[in-house]
């Protein structure tokens, strides 16, 4: 790992950590309300506001993830770093776009 | 204490498989008397490496019973399991023969690191005055005692695992020059250490710093690398 993917890789957990803190809380908060999917939903849908930060965690949790992929694939598989790269790239951009769509499901009216 | 310990000792190259020898055992005895003694008196084409014997040269580490060890500052009675004794050869490098290892990349990864001193001044110039109460020169305290035995680099799991590794010694080296006010080559040197291979390699394992026969902590001396090449990277004084 060179310093611009470190420096990524620790900017993108350190906006992770409070995001997952009030995550935790919404989880929480929802099972204690005794919520439904149906009434969740009715909070989420159409809201910028949970858009903005569930869009932020699934790219951030994209782009943290993918630099430990490139990282796991690099230590311990007969891969050369470009090689490991272009995986990583991959997974990236797959987990990008299965953390959008899943926002976008609670989110769009 | 037993009065006879068994010794099994790494026998060949990298190929090689760990003979057993009975040895003598006796007070105070450090593993290297151990080696010492096989060579001596039971098969003198045992091939291993020692110079001082006093815990100064860095030339005598082996692999004791699954760590590596300075062996000549090493007693049997705090390492042997029940008067057994396992004695490799360095992990991490090239075995020459038996219990000698080539420490030709640990070396070259120091020159990676940029590990030599870089002047700027002459000898015409006064002697640089540095204050031993700086914190620069007490970071340099922290790890300028490294002897080279090449014990961080046999006990590192990143070094196992990614060859182009720096490696724990050569990172330390780095960071005492990096705080050294009289170097000129910080640019060159945090440059070398910020790429793939680098500092930013390292996972924190600390294996480094439980087992430096000097007590240095080449963990706390990388992390003080990582944070000192992300405020070049940030600052544009060095690229990715």
């Amino acid at each position: 790992m060179n310093v611009r993917l470190y420096i990524w890789q620790r900017a993108t957990a350190a906006i992770m950590a409070p995001l997952v803190l009030v995550h935790i809380a919404v989880i929480f908060y929802a099972t204690r309300q005794g919520m439904s999917a149906t009434e969740v939903l009715a909070r989420t849908r159409g809201s910028v506001a949970w858009a903005a930060f569930y869009g932020l965690f699934a790219i951030s949790a994209s782009i943290h993830a993918s630099i430990g992929v490139r990282n796991i694939l690099d230590e311990w598989l007969p891969l050369n770093e470009r090689r490991a790269g272009v995986c990583a790239i991959a997974f990236g951009l797959a987990t990008a776009l299965l953390g959008i769509r899943a926002v976008a499901a609670v989110v769009l009216p | 204490m037993h009065s006879e310990l068994s010794v099994s000792l790494w026998r060949g190259g990298a190929d090689g498989r760990y003979e057993t020898y009975n040895v003598p055992q006796r007070e105070s005895q450090t593993v290297l008397d151990v080696v010492t003694f096989v060579q001596r008196h039971i098969d003198p084409t045992l091939s291993y490496r020692f110079a001082c014997r006093v815990g100064v040269c860095g030339s005598c580490a082996m692999t004791v019973n699954g760590k590596p060890r300075w062996t000549c500052r090493t007693h049997v009675t705090k390492v042997s399991h029940g008067g057994r004794l396992e004695i490799g050869p360095l992990e991490n490098l090239p075995v020459i023969k038996d219990l000698a290892t080539d420490m030709q990349p640990f070396f070259e990864k120091w020159q990676g690191a940029k590990g030599a001193f870089a002047p700027t001044k002459t000898r015409h110039d006064a002697i640089a005055q540095i204050r031993p109460d700086t914190p620069a020169r007490m970071a340099v305290d922290a790890a300028i005692e490294c002897i080279n035995c090449g014990i961080c680099y046999s006990a590192c799991d990143t070094v196992r695992w990614n060859d182009r590794y720096l490696g724990p010694a050569a990172l330390t080296r780095a960071w005492t020059l990096v705080n050294d006010a009289r170097d000129g080559g910080n640019t060159a040197r945090l440059q070398a250490i910020a790429g793939s291979g680098g500092c930013h390699a390292c996972h924190s394992h600390q294996s480094c710093q439980q087992l430096c026969p000097q007590a240095l902590n080449p963990t706390a001396a990388i992390a003080g690398l990582k944070r000192r090449t992300v405020a070049a990277y940030l600052n544009r004084e060095i690229g990715a």
